[in-house]
């Protein structure tokens, strides 16, 4: 059965009368998969999710979970979802006991059920033996886990993560991937994730959504992400200065040809074996080539393709993040 | 077959939300007690420096008017009888005489005749006005680091999320005031003869109105606010003013008319009257309930408007 249970129609949200933070984006996600929203910071992405567990009032377009409108039946909306934001929004004068004790009460689950369900979901995200200790001790890995723990008091039928990954180190980071994939497949939730880690998009989401500026680019699995680039990417570069874009262009099984400053991106079916018959067109015309190198598509590939931007550009908008996330804490200790 | 399908009708109550979120504030405070200490700490200097020196009881006490026993009166100023060659007064007798007057003065215009008790009592006002406005701001906060968004998109009672905001202000307020007028009580506050325990709860109650009206005034104010300076700035641009023009240092009745007419709107005025007439002054019911009236339409009006305001601006 794949029942829609996020629909999405012109979703869209301006602020302040000018800025267009998502810009008619419409989509879906099936019940039981985990469905990625990828693209860079400021893309937009977690704008939506605010749209979708109803913090923010859509400009205009709408959406619905579950059946339920997100501005007419928000209230609805919150009962069944989870949500685990970017921030770590756990109250640090508080143990991480406390915390998951305060998310119950916000749902209003009734308080025996909630206290056997908060030590349940804390031996999950293995923080047991903190839960008494003040999240002002935890480091960051743990705060996360907590976070997710509050997000499932509720047993929420849609769990949405805000770049669940973002600013963990690598080991903490497969642990939450395992974390991730548990829920899907023992509970048969449906996840909502946003990621601008490409691998984490490529690990974990059934389908992605690219989003640049506000607009979805592009929807698809994985792997159908891949196929449509249509074929390996050959990187090559000349020692020559002369552009060659016409003589690769000719040479059979070549699909496109894309010259960034010297070096350039070919697409190419069967890309092995079209390879050498570049290097023999080239010579043939007296070019030298002086780099090589063959890749099958990644998702890094698919999102050069599409967005015409490397990640690198998105990685310093990360570090900015996060200094700005290290400046909160300490204006709020001082 | 998951467990995720069936377990989701959990009705969310007002009540248990707002004790939850109440409850959470309640902690942290506590668990922060140097601020605690901090705000006490501005009042407690304005009464025990401001209050002990303006010794203003003490202009007029004999030991301060210190006339010579003897004081001669030439005949010249004296027009009856006339013809009087000049009189010897008593000195002593004198100084106790401008005393008793100055005891009047004092008692006509602040109600008691030591300046101490008057003003700590004005300290309390001052207190519970800081406190609210400083932990409605709160709500900052709470939106900064993410808190309130997280809270929102959780089916909790909106009204829940405002109230708990008011309430823990108002908590803190009172508990602030009771370490004040403990504090003034030590350093000699003069309690007057129709004061008993039960007075207390009506001191409490007529800060609990001043508390939940400004609480709700801030929270309003500062609800949309992402950053700290605006409503830092604002706090820092009314509380003084607010303090001056009500009855917090000096009776309202000796002020020039413009100004007087800023504190008989003030709230501070109202509850600071209060306090008074139930800690320092002789009990006067109809004063009382006349503070009461106002204190009381003051929190409802601004309770209202404020939860109006939080409630519409509360999702962005």
């Amino acid at each position: 059965m794949t029942e829609e249970v996020i629909k999405a129609e012109n979703l869209t949200k301006v602020f302040n009368k000018s800025l267009v933070a998502v810009d008619h984006i419409s989509f879906s996600v099936k019940e039981g998969e985990i469905f990625g929203f990828l693209g860079p910071n400021g893309a937009g992405k977690t704008t939506t999710i605010n749209m979708l567990i109803t913090v923010l009032k859509p400009t205009e377009g709408t959406a619905s979970l579950l059946g339920y409108d997100i501005v007419k039946q928000a209230n609805e909306v919150r009962k069944v979802i989870g949500v685990v934001p970017q921030e770590y929004t756990a109250d640090e004068d508080l143990t991480g006991y406390e915390n998951v004790m305060l998310c119950a009460d916000l749902y209003g689950i009734p308080r025996d059920i909630a206290k056997k369900r908060a030590l349940e979901l804390l031996e999950l995200v293995e923080l047991t033996e903190f839960k008494d200790k003040r999240v002002e001790t935890y480091s960051g890995g743990m705060r996360r886990r907590l976070e997710l723990a509050c997000g499932l008091i509720n047993r929420p039928k849609v769990l949405f993560l805000d770049e669940p990954t973002l600013g963990l180190d690598v080991q903490t980071r497969a642990a939450t991937w395992e974390y991730i994939r548990r829920l899907k497949k023992e509970y048969g939730m449906t996840l909502f994730m946003t990621t601008h880690y490409l691998e984490e998009a490529d690990a974990l989401c059934d389908r992605i959504a690219i989003i640049d500026h506000g607009k979805i680019i592009v929807t698809g699995s994985p792997s159908e992400l891949k196929d449509s680039l249509g074929g390996d990417i050959i990187t090559i570069a000349i020692k020559e200065n002369a552009d060659v874009t016409n003589i690769i262009k000719s040479v059979e099984n070549v699909k496109d040809v894309r010259n960034e400053n010297g070096t350039y991106r070919i697409k190419a079916e069967n890309g092995e074996a079209t390879a050498p018959l570049i290097i023999e067109a080239l010579r043939k015309r007296g070019y030298t080539v002086t780099r090589l190198s063959l890749t099958e598509p990644t998702l890094n590939e698919v999102y050069l393709e599409y967005t015409g931007r490397a990640i690198r550009d998105m990685e310093e908008s990360k570090e900015s993040f996060i200094a700005h996330r290290i400046t909160l804490r300490r204006a709020r200790g001082g | 077959m998951s467990t995720a399908s069936t377990a989701n009708e959990y009705r969310p109550s007002l009540a248990r939300g707002l004790w939850a979120l109440t409850y959470r504030e309640l902690k942290k405070w506590l668990k922060d007690p140097i601020m605690l200490v901090m705000f006490v700490l501005q009042p407690l200097i304005w009464m025990g420096l401001l209050g002990k020196s303006m010794n203003i009881g003490g202009l007029f006490s004999a030991n301060n008017i210190n006339l010579p026993p003897q004081i001669q009166i030439p005949g010249n100023v004296i027009l009856y009888p006339s013809g009087l060659q000049g009189v010897v007064l008593n000195g002593t007798m004198l100084a106790q005489m401008f005393a008793d007057m100055g005891s009047s003065i004092m008692q006509n215009t602040f109600g008691v005749t030591d300046y101490f008790s008057f003003m700590a009592v004005g300290m309390v006002s001052m207190i519970v006005m800081t406190t609210t406005m400083f932990s409605g701001m709160s709500i900052v906060w709470d939106r900064r680091l993410g808190f309130l968004d997280k809270v929102i998109s959780t089916p909790v009672s909106r009204a829940a999320i405002i109230f708990a905001k008011i309430l823990n202000g108002t908590f803190r307020a009172m508990f602030q005031a009771t370490v004040i007028l403990a504090l003034a009580y030590l350093l000699g506050l003069q309690l007057s003869s129709s004061f008993t325990l039960l007075n207390l709860l009506g001191v409490y109650a007529a800060i609990f109105l001043l508390g939940v009206g400004l609480s709700a005034v801030f929270i309003a104010f500062s609800i949309r606010s992402t950053r700290m300076e605006r409503p830092m700035q604002f706090i820092s641009l009314i509380t003084m003013p607010l303090m001056f023009a009500s009855n917090t240092f000096f009776p309202t009745r000796l002020m020039p008319d413009w100004m007087q007419a800023i504190a008989n709107v003030n709230p501070l005025t109202y509850l600071t009257d209060a306090i008074r007439r139930l800690t320092i002054l002789p009990l006067d019911t109809s004063a009382l309930i006349w503070d009461f009236t106002y204190l009381g339409l003051f929190a409802a009006v601004l309770a209202t408007i404020g939860i109006v305001l939080a409630w519409r601006y509360l999702t962005r």
